[in-house]
């Protein structure tokens, strides 16, 4: 039904959609967990921001685990070099996270303050690690990572983990944590009253330039400061997936050039910058719901920035520019692709139907009266 | 090719984090059935107490879940953390099961958990009905695709290794999806999950009726876990029977270990019900056999003989000698060599490709391996007996007690004299860690009795790790125990906490503690 060369960007591009469901989703639930701590000084303020995600965190968190499953499934090459490459980042990622189910579930579950204020930084670190580090990781990604693969496809990592704290990589951590935390805000914002929603205005006030400033200063530091790789020779767009099979050097043309190539591209980063300016406009007056949605077209825009910026890359190796990973050749078998495809074609729909179902059911805004009322029942 | 240490601390590391998530799994699969059917009375009769116990044993879920969830993102990270040419070599098959799992289990158990919790008051009856229904749907269905992965590391079928980009790739989704084992084992786990359910909710409502609190409650409760547990304890030991029988075509030598059979005995083979298991001598000490039963298990008929395991690690040898002439024509591939002939003679040897890969723990140079190499690599492929053995001896010996007593509790409810019987109840107390110990050991006879592979004959253990060091693994062990024995801690005490309380923990003023409170 597809050939190899469009289901390879059929997935890529379907990657993208998981990824940004996931930043878009998991995103407000980082930045709740990041301000919690901070908005709210009274237990019961607390409950009733960790109740705004309390009934929807744990099916948002599926998309990263599905982020994971389909790189498996569909890039199994990434997903071995990723994951063993930054080993200890993606552990720390994980430990991070682990502070999220049993934080959220637990906490109220006994009345002693002590108890409550520990799962609050619980939820507090397991909410900003992972943006951090995220954040890092997708400066490596553009930076390049050291890794080379042996002729039996076997991967190797010739770094170390501090060395993936470069300053340009940091930058991009600190975005990140910006990031989620300013579109946590919002969604605080959007189903908060009162105290709670007054301090989550006065976060996206202050968090908006900060993160429109640290955007820019990423996309500066890209196009002035770092090399692309560029692919000289390769085996075609439909071969076997074997990433021995080209020839890349280090520093082609670079990422201006890149974007200049396909003009359309410049959208993405457009669209990132100016979501996030009219989410932080509209967030500073009345908008709820409409700011949110800005913010989200910031996310949008942002993802789509890094995956056309990459493209056709998907790791780029910056010891051993061959052994990068390419979509074209690093990719699954075109059958299990195309199975892949239909179950996703299949189950993506029904997914995002009955998410909304249970957004519709939970939605509105969460208040201390009714946190009081179900004291023995919600979080 | 890395050192023995690495390979072993990835698989310590695996094993350790994969039993202890194995700790929550069941729990959460008998429990969310149980859920369903209790609401289920409640929908239909209106009662309230039936609500309460929904609600007070979902609680008890909830305390589980949150680390069923923890410790199962563990586990999508670690493949490729740890087993980074696992991921590769085999991604092409165990990646989209995995995607599969995540679109039509993950999704749907983790979207109505909250409902559950949360969407009393704003759901209708019915409604709320089917979200819990949805969430035991969804938790089931997990162990169906992540069993189908693991049936495929058993038994490894539908798919080809294709020497282009070096990795095996999927031929057959449907001989993958309805692979004999995979669908085998889904049931009989799934119905000891339904099991563990089962014994908690047993053993916890025999407290409260000893005790002499919450008596409606308890007794409701008791019976809805003797006679579901009943239903689910057959069904696993029918289907660990089918186990036996499917592993027979298809894992002689698992098999073979599990019954400490060392020679090939005349058809129709006994069955070895206790004995000590001799490694180094090759037999077994003090064998207690039962005639015809063994035959009767792994081949269905009284005149093939089941192969010892002497006479397996022979047909190792051969396929380690083939294995070898397909990984020096693979060289010669992989190397530009565009000849038919290389092809056609790869071909027809490339099943056995795995085989030669297991020469690489002793040599590099897989061509030329001598004799002796191949000696040793072959009896690679027989697993250490002993603890075969007698794991799947306590997990069956688990297995048969739990029938014992969920067969007594089922008998008493339906004559109701099931709160009379003291001995019946102080049993099912003492018995709750059973489907635990069964759960674990039934899981180590599974993946320790695949050794040497990750992937049956296609792709050994030692192979399949990343390229880390001793450190980098010490680094991560460290984390884990530390995360996991405070996050134990936290999650007993909860859990012993709320059992206390019982259905008192829900405020409703209808429980004993609230009774007692409301009387001073």
């Amino acid at each position: 039904m597809f050939d190899y060369e469009t289901i390879r960007v059929i997935w890529w591009v379907l990657i993208g959609v998981v990824g940004i469901a996931f930043a878009l989703t998991e995103g407000f639930d980082f930045g709740i967990g990041t301000l919690l701590p901070f908005i709210g000084k009274t237990d019961l303020e607390r409950r009733v921001i960790i109740n705004t995600v309390g009934a929807t965190w744990e099916g948002n968190q599926v998309w990263l685990v599905l982020l994971g499953g389909a790189i498996f499934a569909i890039w199994p090459a990434v997903y071995a070099t990723l994951f063993s490459g930054l080993y200890a980042a993606m552990l720390l990622v994980l430990f991070a996270l682990f502070f999220r189910p049993a934080g959220f579930d637990y906490r109220s579950k006994l009345e002693n303050p002590g108890w409550r204020n520990a799962w609050d930084w619980a939820l507090f670190l397991g909410g900003t690690l992972p943006p951090v580090l995220i954040g890092v990781l997708v400066g490596n990604l553009i930076l390049g990572l050291p890794f080379h693969l042996d002729q039996d496809l076997r991967t190797f990592y010739d770094g170390s983990f501090w060395a993936l704290l470069s300053p340009f990589a940091l930058l991009c951590g600190v975005t990140g944590l910006l990031l989620t935390t300013f579109h946590g805000a919002l969604f605080l914002k959007w189903r908060s009253e009162d105290v709670i929603h007054d301090r989550a205005v006065l976060a996206v006030e202050f968090l908006g330039p900060m993160l429109i400033a640290a955007l820019s200063a990423v996309m500066l530091w890209v196009f002035i400061g770092i090399d692309r790789p560029e692919i000289t020779q390769m085996a075609g767009t439909g071969a076997p997936s074997n990433p021995l099979h080209k020839t890349v050097v280090g520093n082609g043309a670079g990422w201006i050039e890149h974007f200049m190539q396909y003009p359309w591209m410049w959208s993405a980063p457009l669209a990132g910058l100016g979501g996030f300016a009219m989410a932080w406009w509209m967030g500073k007056g009345e908008s709820r719901m409409g700011a949110f949605l800005f913010s989200s077209v910031g996310i949008v825009g942002i993802a789509l920035s890094v995956g056309f910026a990459l493209f056709p890359f998907l790791l780029i190796s910056s010891t051993d520019p061959k052994s990068s990973l390419t979509l074209w050749d690093a990719s699954s078998s075109h059958s299990t692709m195309v199975l892949a495809f239909w179950i996703t074609v299949i189950f993506l729909p029904i997914v995002l139907l009955y998410t909304r179902f249970v957004y519709r059911i939970i939605w509105g805004s969460v208040t201390e009266a009714a946190v009081l009322k179900d004291s023995h029942t919600l979080y | 090719m890395f050192g023995d240490d690495i390979v072993m601390l990835s698989r310590m590391q695996f094993g350790l984090t994969a039993l202890y998530h194995f700790l929550f799994v069941p729990l959460t699969l008998g429990m969310t059935f149980i859920l369903g059917i209790m609401e289920s009375v409640y929908v239909m009769t209106g009662k309230e107490v039936y609500k309460d116990m929904t609600k007070f044993w979902g609680k008890l879920f909830g305390i589980n879940f949150a680390m069923g969830v923890t410790t199962g993102l563990t586990l999508e990270f670690q493949f490729g953390t740890n087993w980074a040419y696992y991921s590769h070599y085999v991604g092409d098959i165990f990646g989209p099961l995995l995607a599969a799992e995540g679109w039509m289990a993950f999704f749907l158990e983790s979207t109505f958990v909250g409902l559950f919790f949360f969407g009393w008051d704003k759901l209708s009856k019915t409604q709320h009905l089917v979200v819990t229904w949805l969430l035991a749907v969804g938790t089931s269905l997990s162990a169906l695709w992540i069993l189908i992965a693991n049936g495929w590391m058993q038994h490894p079928v539908g798919a080809e290794f294709n020497y282009e980009t070096l990795r095996m790739e999927m031929t057959s989704f449907a001989d993958v999806f309805f692979n004999p084992v995979a669908q085998v084992k889904f049931v009989h786990t799934v119905a000891a999950g339904y099991v563990t359910g089962s014994m908690f909710v047993l053993g916890i409502s025999s407290w409260y009726l000893l005790n002499k609190r919450d008596i409606g409650f308890a007794r409701r409760s008791f019976s809805i876990a003797s006679a579901f547990g009943l239903a689910s304890i057959l069904s696993v030991i029918v289907l660990g029977d089918e186990s036996g029988y499917t592993s027979g075509e298809t894992q002689k030598i698992k098999l073979a270990a599990i019954e400490s059979e060392w020679e090939t005995h005349p058809a129709p083979a006994s069955f070895t019900v206790l004995g000590f298991p001799d490694q180094q001598n090759e037999k077994t000490d003090f064998a207690i056999k039962i005639p015809y039963v063994l035959g009767l298990i792994a081949t269905r008929s009284i005149d093939e003989d089941v192969k010892g395991l002497k006479d397996l690690r022979e047909e190792s040898v051969q396929r380690i000698k083939n294995g070898m002439l397909a990984y020096g024509e693979l060289q010669k591939l992989r190397a530009g060599d565009t000849d038919p002939a290389t092809k056609q003679a790869f071909d027809a040897r490339k099943a056995d490709l795995g085989y030669g890969l297991l020469l690489k723990k002793y040599t590099d140079n897989v061509v030329d391996a001598d004799a002796a190499t191949v000696a040793k690599a072959a009896n690679d492929t027989i697993p250490k007996v002993a603890p075969l053995f007698w794991t799947f001896r306590i997990m069956v010996a688990c297995g048969f007690t739990m029938l014992f007593i969920f067969a007594m509790s089922f008998y008493y409810c339906a004559t109701r004299v099931a709160d009379q019987k003291r001995w019946l109840m102080r049993m099912a107390v003492w018995c709750i860690p059973l489907p635990w110990i069964a759960a674990e050991t039934g899981w180590f006879v599974a993946e320790f009795g695949r050794q040497p592979w990750t992937i049956s004959g296609i792709l050994p253990t030692h192979m399949s790790v990343s390229s880390l060091s001793a450190d980098q693994l010490w680094f991560s062990i460290g984390g884990f125990a530390l995360f996991y024995t405070v996050l134990l801690i936290i999650e007993m005490y909860l859990m012993l906490k709320y059992v206390r309380l019982g259905p008192s923990s829900l405020h409703t003023g209808r429980y004993c503690f609230e009774q007692t409170a409301a009387a001073h």
